[in-house]
């Protein structure tokens, strides 16, 4: 199992397009990856999910990959959030 | 049998195709108990595969044809139809309640959509449409009927629809869509201008052309006379293709005008300016032999997308813009948002009278962020050709002052960072707002020029919706109260040295030219495809003869009056 905590740096939150990347991103993995925000969790392969969290500027958030391949997920998923200026 | 329908002309032309209904079909669920689950589920399955096909190709061609930021839409279509989060749910009820896969869809999409929709985000609630855009898909595979896939035409057509919206032509092929015709609609309508920016006939209001027209239907589109004709005869095709022959050959003729200067027959130039949305008119501007810009709507660039445009995306487009004009003038209006065109990500509130609400520079005023980041990029753009920038809705003094301050700030911001700007910009506005027109006088004094918006000057000062068609005999452009606010607009300018130019529809109305002439108009800004016919009727007038008339049609008293005077004045069919 991998756990990572990020803080959301991207000015309009996760909405849209960086939403987009992240459930592509995950959906490469077969881990069951979710993500928590505001003491709710949603499963990060889901679209739907994730956009309904409404993740703003400036959030805590989790994500806790679990499966065979969580560690290259978790390794994944953290340098799209990077590179796209997302959360660190 | 040929049938004909009567509407509103609102793209010149003829164009003759086969019919392209443009529709959403009445995709009606019924609940229904299966004996075999397993097989239910994979018959979802295999709609969920067919519509993500579909998708995928549809995302290829947005891609190509219209760009990123288009095919960014299908693209969360197609994620939407691998969530697990909606796909389990429905292949559960399917086997725990045995009912078929149309329902058990609609069942669990109706949920999701809801808890969007309730959601306090403009943001949010636009996804509820994503969702049911999805399921309309995949419900139509599974009932096995068409939708409509306007980006996927790959035939010349006709396109009938009830109204043409901004994403629906978003996603038309300039290629294969010939002209369109619509239920709802007036000249000044979304529609009608897309038609005009896309140089296709078209006919709109037509109340009637949804009912009467099947897909694949023969149509002939007469955006001359306003007409729709069903199923030509081949007496009334060949009139039409005759007819058709006579525009092109009239078009042929305006053609060889491309390149002159508009002078008048006693020898005033006055000039000719095309209105654009997108870098991608430039084209159609220069093939028609525009003297310049004189309306650049920049709100195309904040619209169809989900965040705001950069100030780099936004250089781009000015500086494209200007480049491609040569060094010949290019009115830029700074955003004019709100009423009714919308941008979703703003999560602007609902208002009860959006033509008089919060919109224009009233809002670009209150979020000077976005304003500025606008102003910054036109500042940069500037050293690449002839730019002249206007506000709009300028109400006050006060308004104008203030955004030109920002503007200042802005120009010396990038000065002391090392950013050359160009130092003869003129500043403007726009006059449609009624008491900006009344006290031009005053507004004279501190503008580089105005640029008369007739369309919603008309508007505010008859009080009527130009989208009621309940109200649409009030929109009157020949109404002497109108001609009285354009001639003191024009006056003003004058008096101050300044000059006036306009850049609603009626600036290239063949029965308006002369009066605008005879006010003294300097610069008429049009549709481009308005310009050649235009210039070959300026060259025809006299100013001095048509300033004589400048007082009798002042002191008319109705709009009627004004139409038939300069009908037989001018001898205009």
């Amino acid at each position: 199992m991998a756990e990572k905590v990020f803080k959301v740096t991207s000015e309009s939150g996760i909405h849209a397009r960086p939403a987009t990347l992240l459930v592509q991103t995950a959906s490469k993995f077969n881990s069951d990856i979710n993500l928590e925000y505001n003491g709710k969790t949603v499963n990060l392969k889901s679209i739907m999910g994730v956009m309904s969290l409404g993740i703003p500027q400036g959030a805590q958030i989790k994500i806790v990959a679990e499966g065979a391949d969580a560690a290259e997920a978790m390794a994944a998923l953290t340098e799209t959030l990077a590179k796209e200026g997302l959360a660190q | 049998m040929s049938k004909t329908i009567q509407g509103i002309a609102a793209s010149s032309g003829i164009a003759i195709a086969k019919a392209y209904r443009l529709e959403t079909p009445n995709l009606v669920v019924e609940k229904k108990t299966v004996a075999d689950p397993q097989a239910e589920v994979a018959r979802f399955e295999s709609a969920v595969a067919k519509a993500k096909d579909e998708l995928e190709l549809i995302k290829n061609h947005a891609l190509q044809q219209l760009g990123e930021d288009k095919a960014a839409i299908f693209a969360a279509h197609l994620l939407v139809l691998s969530d697990p989060e909606l796909l389990n749910p429905v292949k559960e009820k399917i086997q725990t309640e045995q009912v078929n896969a149309e329902y058990a869809l609609n069942e669990t999409a109706t949920m999701f959509i809801s808890m969007f929709e309730a959601m306090d985000n403009e943001y949010m609630k636009e996804r509820a449409a994503d969702i049911r855009d999805v399921t309309k898909r995949v419900l139509a595979h599974l009932l096995g009927v068409t939708i409509s896939n306007p980006s996927l035409i790959s035939e010349e057509v006709i396109v009938i629809a009830e109204d043409l919206t901004p994403s629906d032509t978003a996603q038309l092929n300039r290629e294969y869509v010939k002209g369109f015709a619509t239920d709802i609609g007036g000249r000044t309508s979304h529609s009608a201008i897309m038609a005009r920016s896309m140089e296709i006939p078209a006919v709109v209001g037509t109340k009637a052309v949804t009912s009467e027209i099947k897909n694949g239907d023969t149509v002939i589109i007469d955006g001359l006379d306003g007409q729709v004709i069903i199923n030509p005869s081949e007496d009334v095709m060949a009139q039409y293709e005759e007819k058709r022959a006579r525009f092109e050959a009239q078009k042929a003729e305006w053609a060889k005008l491309v390149n002159e200067k508009t002078v008048t027959s006693d020898g005033y130039h006055v000039e000719l300016a095309a209105n654009i949305g997108t870098p991608d008119d430039v084209k159609g501007v220069l093939e028609n032999g525009a003297e310049g810009i004189g309306l650049y709507r920049t709100e195309f660039l904040y619209m169809g997308r989900s965040e705001l445009p950069t100030e780099e995306e936004q250089f781009e487009a000015y500086k494209t813009v200007l480049e491609r004009m040569e060094g010949k003038p290019v009115v830029v209006r700074t955003l004019d948002i709100g009423g009714d065109k919308e941008l979703p990500y703003l999560d602007l509130p609902k208002e009860m009278n959006p033509f008089l609400g919060f919109r224009a520079i009233r809002l670009c005023l209150e979020m000077q962020d976005m304003f500025r980041t606008q102003l910054r990029a036109l500042l940069r753009a500037s050293v690449y050709g002839n730019l002249k920038i206007m506000f709009p809705m300028i109400a006050t003094l006060d308004e104008f002052r203030q955004a030109k301050a920002i503007l200042l700030e802005e120009k010396e911001k990038l000065q002391q960072e090392g950013v050359q700007v160009a130092d003869d910009i003129e500043v403007g506005m726009m006059v449609e707002i009624p008491a900006a027109a009344v006290l031009a006088d005053q507004f004279a004094k501190e503008v580089d020029f105005f640029s008369i918006g007739t369309n919603d000057l008309i508007q505010y000062t008859m009080a009527a919706d130009r989208m009621n068609e309940r109200v649409s005999y009030l929109y009157q452009p020949y109404n002497p109260a109108i001609l009285r606010l354009i001639s003191n607009v024009i006056d003003a300018a004058h008096k101050e040295g300044k000059w006036a130019g306009m850049c609603g529809e009626m600036a290239g109305d063949a029965v308006a030219i002369p009066i605008l002439l005879g006010l003294g108009l300097d610069e008429f800004s049009m549709s481009a495809t308005s310009i050649l016919r235009a210039r070959s009727q300026m060259k025809k007038l006299s100013k001095e003869e048509a300033a004589r008339f400048k007082q009798t049609l002042l002191s008319m008293s109705t709009a009627e009056e004004v139409v038939a005077f300069v009908k037989q004045t001018f001898h205009i069919e």
